[in-house]
């Protein structure tokens, strides 16, 4: 009934889904490669939700500490991770990037500077040394704008050269990829639509990367926009790829919950780096009550020692406020529960009595005119009301970790960033996601190129997927008999964020996983009323089978998880089991049913695990682990 | 379990009167909103309800709803604004609240336009020009260099200073020459980079992008939710060393009024133009001199032949130049919160009509 329908067909030989950070390094590499390149992009060129990244991106480039290096990083890295990341990542992310940050600087990129000149690095939770590169508290928007100005300064050469701006590097503003196209099980291309005109379009390519973020529009309180619906994610699976890791979602730790239109707005965590404090309603600076024994040598026990760290960290241990994120999400979660919360439900972080307030202002002038703004709330003058919010999914794409490759039964697909797992292990340290994107988003658009220039023959486009594809795509603007997608996605939001949140129970965990069955049936026959012109009604019905599935995917790894780990925490399994640590939970596809399968963690060299303590590695290794520690060390000496 | 649901038991809802602007190219009116209004809300807020009950449908772009991405664009009651960052308080019990799209664009559906026009003026700017030989790494710059640029930097492309701007805003036959404030913010950026290899920012921001069209007045500014200093940090310094006076419309204009007795035609058709001198300027009542009030009869025939030859034109004084033989047009470090008039210092506008050397023959008859 559809074959009359108009579709755009464009041949590339790469095709990024996605312009946020990873997406755009990704198509920048591609494009160097000399491979003709598209990007897609959901919004607008240049508001990805990178822009919401305000602390900076962590690399050891030792400008501030000298002894900063990329074997601390790592140690960091894994350490947030609580040994569960894929070390290979941590080590390559670690390593490279210092490059990334400086090649920003070639493309116009302004960091603030440390006094001789050089970027200047702060301090962050999590890691040993100043390290993360920042401009204010609006890095995010920095990184964006310079890889947006950067394609832009391609196509200029591009003009000059062949005579048109998109003659090699095009962006497609606000068009939704909704399905992967496959010949055999090689990726042939991906199809869509126009979000302003609702026309389709395909893309013929024999390489995809995707760099599509996260997930959190499936949680009621979340800091992430409409367009994180899990795309890639879900379209990853659906052509064949795997995803690990599913169960560990960040909850920031001190997102607004006052008032109610901002519910969910992150309070970047330099607020606490500059010296902010969590107080209760009781007034009581309660983290000191929360450092967990893995952390005790490195974390304050008394208020003075924290408050003189600021100035001398090389003298004084950190303040408890600067744990890694889910320590501190978990501290707020507790002090609510047991009833000395603020009435709207969070904590008080204040900076108010701690730094002059012209000081604040020039710290941290986005939160200061961000809070004045939104919220009338001045936050010289008083405490904000935070707690935690659903920020950012570890879990993703299984992929290679030196190529973005993902693993699974597809070939050609490659994913970087937040839609990639792996990186980050069970908990993602702030300030990664930043150089995490540059990372792996230039290896993702280098081996997608060079894996279109392997092919002995193009993929084909088969018509029937093509088919299938429209037919899918314009369903629920021709039923009238569905649900509302938007009745939909808040009933799919209650259930993640009251069954599958930040702390989880079994029977929860099965009762989601029903009413998550329920949704399901009711999704399948969603109805948009309207046409196919800029209608979010429709936009919406159509990701929702997205948020659906991978929220499936959360929901059964978090049940069959029995530990807390990282972003992961399981109130009837509160503790690390050494043994989870050696395992992967690996979510696939079969037909529409989400399957679980464990595997093996890879093993980290000899060498890298020479860079930890054995007193720490006990925390996390198993007996059998730590014996064949002890075995190698035994045979350096 | 868990769904909002609209009407919570007790709570008396407080309902706002919303007026939407629905259509498309083809055409399109307000249509009239009853809608609930919860307290702290913002007006995208209230766009989301609507879309959650009543308007399935109703297109507004958004994102970040936290004011960092510039997503959500619209004009509300009449004024260019981020709809995520316009608060429900700030508007009194009663009043309407109208959300219309940004006027300077083509409208594709309800409240969603066409900004490819902005993306098109981004492409034309040449892009920064890495400085040839320092190796990635060993870039330095000094933190109060890269302030200045930093500034601009701040941009979120939310184009409320595009859209509000009068030289496009009703005037779809500048946008080719012009780029508008965004492009000539960034073009200010790389000009204050500490590092850019190009040293020709200010003279291609006024030969291809149409600097000279922006006549400052400050509209670009007032509506950045970024409080970016569009014009007094950007626009002024751009115009400040680039332009001559052959150049610059306003000194060229001086020059015509009062050098040629010429009125001024410029390119630039807006009502803001400085081609309001010519508005007639009323005499005292019962009494019109066409010689400026000599009550000399020969100044006064010729005044009424059309032009009092004889009658002293107050030479203008020249605004006072720097050390550089230019014009401080810095705001920063001048005495008053504008440009140095060219016309002279002590000349205002209107112009007294005793002023004029140029009397309309016919204009008695009227």
């Amino acid at each position: 009934m559809t074959t009359t329908t108009r579709i755009e067909r464009h041949h590339y030989d790469v095709v990024v889904i996605g312009a946020g950070g990873a997406g755009l390094r990704a198509a920048i590499e591609a494009r160097l490669a000399g491979k003709k390149t598209a990007i897609i992009s959901k919004s607008l060129f240049g508001k990805a939700h990178t822009v919401m990244a305000e602390g900076g991106a962590a690399a050891a480039m030792g400008n501030v500490n000298s002894r900063d290096s990329w074997q601390v990083h790592f140690r960091d890295t894994m350490r947030g991770g609580k040994f569960l990341n894929n070390f290979r990542m941590a080590e390559l992310h670690a390593k490279e990037s210092p490059q990334r940050i400086w090649e920003l600087e070639t493309y116009g990129a302004l960091f603030d500077r440390t006094k001789d000149g050089r970027i200047s690095q702060r301090n962050f939770g999590g890691h040993e040394y100043p390290r993360l590169a920042h401009v204010g508290d609006r890095t995010g928007l920095e990184l964006i704008r310079t890889l947006q100005q950067k394609i832009v300064s391609l196509q200029q050469e591009d003009r000059r050269e062949h005579g048109s701006y998109d003659a090699r590097i095009r962006v497609f503003a606000e068009t939704t990829i909704t399905e992967l196209l496959l010949d055999g099980d090689r990726v042939a291309g991906a199809f869509g639509y126009y979000r302003e005109s609702g026309e389709f379009i395909l893309f013929e390519a024999p390489a995809v990367v995707l760099a599509t973020g996260g997930v959190g529009r499936s949680y009621k309180v979340t800091s992430n926009s409409w367009e994180y619906t899990g795309d890639g994610h879900a379209l990853a699976l659906r052509a064949g790829a795997t995803l690990i890791n599913m169960e560990f979602l960040q909850f920031h730790p001190t997102g607004m919950v006052w008032p109610p239109s901002v519910k969910g707005i992150l309070v970047t965590e330099s607020v606490r780096g500059d010296g902010g404090i969590l107080k209760n309603s009781e007034g009581k600076r309660f983290m000191f009550d929360y450092v967990p024994d893995v952390f005790r040598k490195q974390y304050a026990d008394s208020a003075a020692e924290a408050d003189r760290w600021y100035e001398d960290p090389d003298n004084n241990r950190r303040p408890p406020e600067l744990l890694p994120r889910d320590e501190v999400a978990r501290a707020i979660n507790s002090e609510v529960k047991a009833g000395r919360g603020t009435p709207a439900g969070g904590v008080y972080l204040d900076i108010a009595s701690r730094l002059p307030a012209e000081e604040i202002r020039r710290r941290l002038p986005s939160m200061y005119h961000q809070f004045k703004e939104l919220a009338d709330v001045d936050i010289t003058r008083e405490p904000m009301e935070v707690g935690p919010t659903c920020h950012y999914v570890m879990g993703g794409v299984e992929v290679d970790p030196d190529s973005g490759a993902a693993l699974g039964h597809v070939r050609g697909l490659f994913a970087a960033g937040e839609v990639s797992g792996g990186m980050h292990g069970s908990n993602r340290l702030g300030g990664n996601s930043l150089s995490d994107l540059l990372v792996f988003g230039k290896r993702a658009g280098g081996h997608a190129a060079s894996y279109a220039d392997g092919l002995a023959s193009r993929p084909r486009v088969p018509v029937p997927a093509v088919e299938t594809a429209v037919e899918t795509a314009l369903a629920p603007l021709q039923r009238d008999t569905g649900e509302s997608p938007y009745v939909l996605q808040q009933d799919l939001q209650a259930v993640m964020g009251d069954l599958v949140g930040i702390i989880r129970r079994e029977g929860e965990l099965v009762d989601a996983l029903a009413r998550l069955g329920e949704l399901r049936e009711r999704v399948a026959k969603v109805s948009a009323a309207g046409g196919r012109r800029y209608n979010p009604g429709w936009h919406l019905a159509l990701d929702l089978r997205n948020m659906l599935v991978v929220s499936e995917c959360t929901a059964k790894a978090a049940l069959e998880r029995r530990e807390s780990r990282g972003g992961h925490t399981r109130e009837d399994h509160p503790t690390m089991d050494p043994a989870w640590r050696r395992v992967n939970q690996v979510c696939s596809l079969e037909g529409d049913i989400v399957h679980l399968d464990r595997k093996p963690l890879p093993r980290m060299r000899p060498e890298l695990f020479a860079l930890f303590d054995r007193a720490e590695l006990a925390k996390y290794l198993t007996d059998e682990e730590l014996a064949e520690f002890d075995a190698l060390t035994e045979e350096e000496r | 379990m868990g769904t909002e649901k609209s009407q919570a038991a007790g709570a008396p809802a407080t309902k706002r009167q919303f007026r939407i602007w629905r259509g498309d190219e083809t055409g399109g009116d307000l249509k009239e909103y009853l809608v609930e209004v919860k307290e702290g809300e913002v007006v995208l807020d209230i766009i989301h309800r609507l879309q959650s009950t009543e308007a399935p449908d109703l297109a507004c772009r958004w994102n970040c709803k936290a004011g960092k991405c510039g997503s959500c664009s619209v004009e509300i009651n009449g004024k260019p604004k981020l709809a995520c960052m316009t608060r429900m308080s700030t508007f009194t019990a009663d009043e309407t609240i109208s959300v219309t799209p940004l006027r300077t664009f083509p409208i594709v559906r309800d409240l969603v336009t066409d900004v490819s026009f902005n993306y098109e003026k981004a492409r034309e700017t040449p892009a920064f020009a890495p400085p040839p030989g320092v190796t990635p790494g060993d870039y330095r710059m000094q933190q109060v260099d890269v302030e200045r640029s930093q500034e601009f930097r701040k941009c979120i492309e939310c184009f409320l200073c595009q859209t509000v701007c009068h030289v496009i805003r009703d005037h779809e036959e500048n946008k080719p020459a012009f780029a508008g404030p965004r492009y000539f913010i960034r073009a200010a950026e790389l000009d204050m980079h500490p590092l850019d290899a190009r040293d020709d920012r200010k003279e291609y921001a006024q030969a291809e992008q149409g600097l000279g069209y922006c006549n400052i007045t400050k509209c670009c500014t007032e509506v950045c939710p970024e409080h970016i200093k569009i014009t007094d940090n950007g626009i002024i310094p751009m115009k400040e060393r680039v332009v001559d006076r052959k150049y610059d419309p306003l000194v060229w204009l001086g020059n015509k009024i009062f050098r040629r007795g010429q009125v001024p035609q410029t390119s630039v058709t807006s009502e803001h133009s400085p081609g309001a001198v010519r508005t007639p300027a009323a005499g005292p009542p019962g009494f019109h001199s066409h010689a400026g009030a000599s009550h000399d009869p020969e100044a006064e025939a010729q005044a009424q032949a059309g032009v009092n030859w004889h009658r002293e034109v107050p030479k203008p004084t020249a605004p006072t130049l720097d050390e550089t033989g230019k014009l401080p047009l810095t705001e920063l470090t001048f005495d008053r919160p504008a440009a140095p008039s060219p016309f002279g210092e002590d000349v205002s506008f209107p112009l007294p009509p005793e002023h004029l050397n140029y009397a309309h023959p016919e204009q008695d008859k009227h």
